[in-house]
């Protein structure tokens, strides 16, 4: 079921590089460099769908003590870290030739830095605590705690200074983009969340696939 | 009151027990010996509520280890290698806090009544630091008296013990016994086994390799059962 | 009182008790911060009107640094004689030890907190004397929302090899609000602006405070039991 999956995705992925890329239209201001934006978008919006994965599955682990839930919040991690870093990656790439510098302090690059580091950190926590159990129950806590700080993080250093363009597509009323952009926006961040679906869940079964094979090792003793 | 069915603990890849099953009725004292590596202390980890089982179940007084975690808490007393003791505190001070952490009002005459049970009236009000490891042994056996358990678990707790304190902590199993507790000791030592046990057990590779009621049980005996298993796990 | 309070005030007790008694004693926490006090200086002086300028963000980079050591003494003081089994094996809410905890830690940091401005105003010969009061409610909210998520961690930590690295690198992302928060709010008070400004700032902080705090008495057990 899931190679439908992951066919589905490599399909969407194409169609969204090429509507990015070619179909969707030059930006009036910023030139072919704003074509980055079909990346670094849907790149934070999935890193986005990850961490509220870890959230949900952390303290579905708390609650049940099931170590299924335990192997999607460390799938869920891993890619959350991916897809930040990515969004951290292109954000930097779009940067240079539109603000002239490959960093800038603004809000929202740094709070999603922030991100970045809170669920590497949440990566590092998981392989340097030896016991399993133990280790699953601090990375399920460090997975709310993080959760529940990305938007108080948001929020404070968005007040804190703003130099980034308004939120353009999560603004609650209509985007302010042009009509042919969003279409291409919204193809590729389809194809993002397809994209982590698939990865997620090979992940979620390389993962199975371990801890079976280590309860069978086990009941041979 | 204690009981334990297929307990299985592991750890990583090692196997400290390998499913143990034992009963101790009310009243009675299981002595449970082994060597180094056989899993005593993990035992008695689990029967405390301290580690969880990887398999198998145990129960106290009818409340499971995992599910009935805090009723168990609250009727077991363990006295173990670690003292559980803030060195920089006094003895009495200790006490105090263990009665004020469950929540109790600390009664100073109860405190003091345990310290002198176990002969230390005297040293209530030194640190804990300035005392010997003996008597440090003997400060954790107070509190243990103080919570007036219904389970009594004790891994190594007469090593280090003078015989006055030896002789206090016989005593006060045979009175807790006779209170209609249950206790699990487990000792290196088979005189020791052998003076305060109703049954005794041995643990040899995760599992219990030999069981025998104290009744008429020689030094002898014991020794050739101990080595006995030790020869068939060699 | 419930025992849930009892238990709570058992721990802050014995913590103080036991800080107070230590050979290292508590005092070597009000030093360190003095020892930065000197060094910002020597970072960022002669000229005494860079520090002024930097000073909120100078005080609470202090704050938290002996910040992040004081929580990892909370534990490691648990660490002597397996005295966190003994916490565990308590027939205790482990809510209230957490609370306990959290009481002692902010105690201890508070104490220093007060000690780095003393010597500030001193040691600079600014006039901070007006702000104080002011000064003092931003640290003891600032503190506790450190405080409060810090101590999740420090237990987690407390028994890892790598217990003085990891700490920090857990904590110190997740306690940015509080950093900014904090800062705003004593620069605020240093320049004596009105509450206008400040309270968004005052909301903030007290937001992170009220969610974590929430946070660390539902999860801490798990994190005490794991």
């Amino acid at each position: 079921m899931h190679r439908i999956l992951g066919g589905l995705a490599a399909v969407l992925l194409a169609l969204g590089l090429w509507v990015g890329l070619g179909l969707a239209p030059r930006d009036a201001v910023q030139g072919n460099a704003q074509r980055i934006m079909y990346v670094h978008v849907p790149a934070i919006l999935t890193g986005y769908v990850a961490i509220g994965l870890v959230l949900v599955a952390s303290v579905a682990y708390l609650w049940t003590r099931r170590a299924v839930w335990d192997r999607v919040a460390a799938a869920a991690g891993e890619l959350a870290v991916c897809f930040v870093g990515l969004t951290l990656a292109t954000g930097s790439i779009w940067g240079k030739p539109t603000w002239g510098t490959w960093w800038t302090w603004d809000a929202r690059l740094t709070s999603t830095a922030l991100l970045f580091v809170i669920y590497l950190g949440y990566l590092l926590l998981r392989s340097v605590v030896e016991d399993p159990e133990r280790a699953a129950t601090y990375a399920a806590v460090l997975g709310i705690v993080g959760a529940l700080d990305v938007p108080i993080i948001h929020f404070s250093v968005e007040w804190w200074r703003t130099l980034h363009q308004p939120a353009t597509v999560l603004k609650p009323q209509a985007p302010s983009m042009d009509p042919a952009m969003y279409r291409a926006l919204m193809v590729n961040v389809v194809a993002f969340l397809a994209t982590f679906a698939y990865l997620a869940i090979r992940r979620y079964r390389l993962l199975t696939l371990r801890a079976e094979a280590l309860t069978r090792t086990i009941a041979g003793v | 009151m204690i009981e334990a069915i297929g307990l299985v603990k592991l750890y990583g890849m090692h196997a400290a027990l390998r499913g143990v099953t034992l009963e101790v009725p009310a009243g009675q004292v299981l002595t449970i010996l082994g060597h180094n590596g056989s899993g005593k202390t993990t035992l008695v980890r689990l029967l405390a509520t301290l580690v969880r089982p990887t398999a198998g179940h145990g129960r106290i007084a009818g409340h499971d280890l995992v599910d009935g975690r805090d009723e168990v808490r609250r009727l077991v007393a363990v006295v173990g290698h670690s003292t559980h003791l803030y060195d920089d505190l006094t003895a009495r001070e200790n006490l105090a806090f263990a009665e004020a952490l469950a929540g109790r009002r600390a009664d100073a005459a109860r405190i003091d009544a345990a310290l002198a049970r176990v002969g230390l009236d005297g040293q209530a009000g030194i640190r804990v630091c300035a005392l010997s490891s003996g008597l440090r042994r003997r400060v954790a056996l107070a509190r243990a008296m103080l919570r007036e358990p219904r389970v009594l678990l004790l891994d190594e707790a007469f090593s280090g013990l003078d015989p006055e304190g030896t002789k206090r902590l016989e005593d006060y199993l045979h009175a807790f016994k006779a209170g209609g507790g249950a206790a699990v000791v487990v000792t290196h030592s088979l005189g020791r086994a052998l003076a305060v046990a109703d049954r005794v057990a041995i643990l040899a590779a995760g599992r219990i390799a030999a069981e025998a009621t104290r009744g008429s049980l020689t030094e002898e005996a014991l020794q050739r059962l101990y080595l006995g298993t030790t020869d068939a796990t060699a | 009182m419930s025992p849930f309070l009892r238990t709570a005030w058992a721990v802050f007790r014995k913590d103080i008790a036991v800080e107070r008694r230590a050979k290292e004693g508590a005092n070597a926490l009000g030093f360190f911060a003095l020892l930065l006090l000197f060094l910002f200086y020597f970072a960022l002086g002669p000229d005494g009107d860079r520090i002024r300028a930097a000073l909120p963000g100078l005080f609470w980079l202090a704050f938290i640094l002996a910040g992040v050591l004081g929580l990892g003494r909370a534990f490691a003081l648990e660490q002597e004689n397996d005295c966190l089994d003994g916490l565990i094996l308590a027939p205790a809410d482990k809510g209230a030890i957490y609370l306990g905890k959290l009481a002692g830690t902010t105690a201890l940091m508070l104490g220093m907190e007060v000690a780095f401005i003393t010597a500030t105003g001193i040691f600079y010969n600014l006039d901070i004397w007006a702000a104080v009061p002011r000064l003092l409610l931003v640290a003891l909210a600032g503190t506790v929302g450190f405080a409060a998520v810090g101590t999740l961690f420090a237990a987690m930590t407390a028994h890892l090899r790598a217990r003085e690295v990891l700490l920090p690198v857990l904590l110190l992302p997740l306690a940015v609000p509080v950093l900014l928060a904090a800062v705003k709010l004593t620069d605020l008070a240093l320049a004596g602006e009105g509450w206008g400004p400040a309270w968004p700032w005052w909301q903030l902080l007290l937001g992170f405070d009220v969610v974590f705090l929430v946070a660390g008495l539902l999860t801490f057990e798990f994190v005490l039991e794991a």
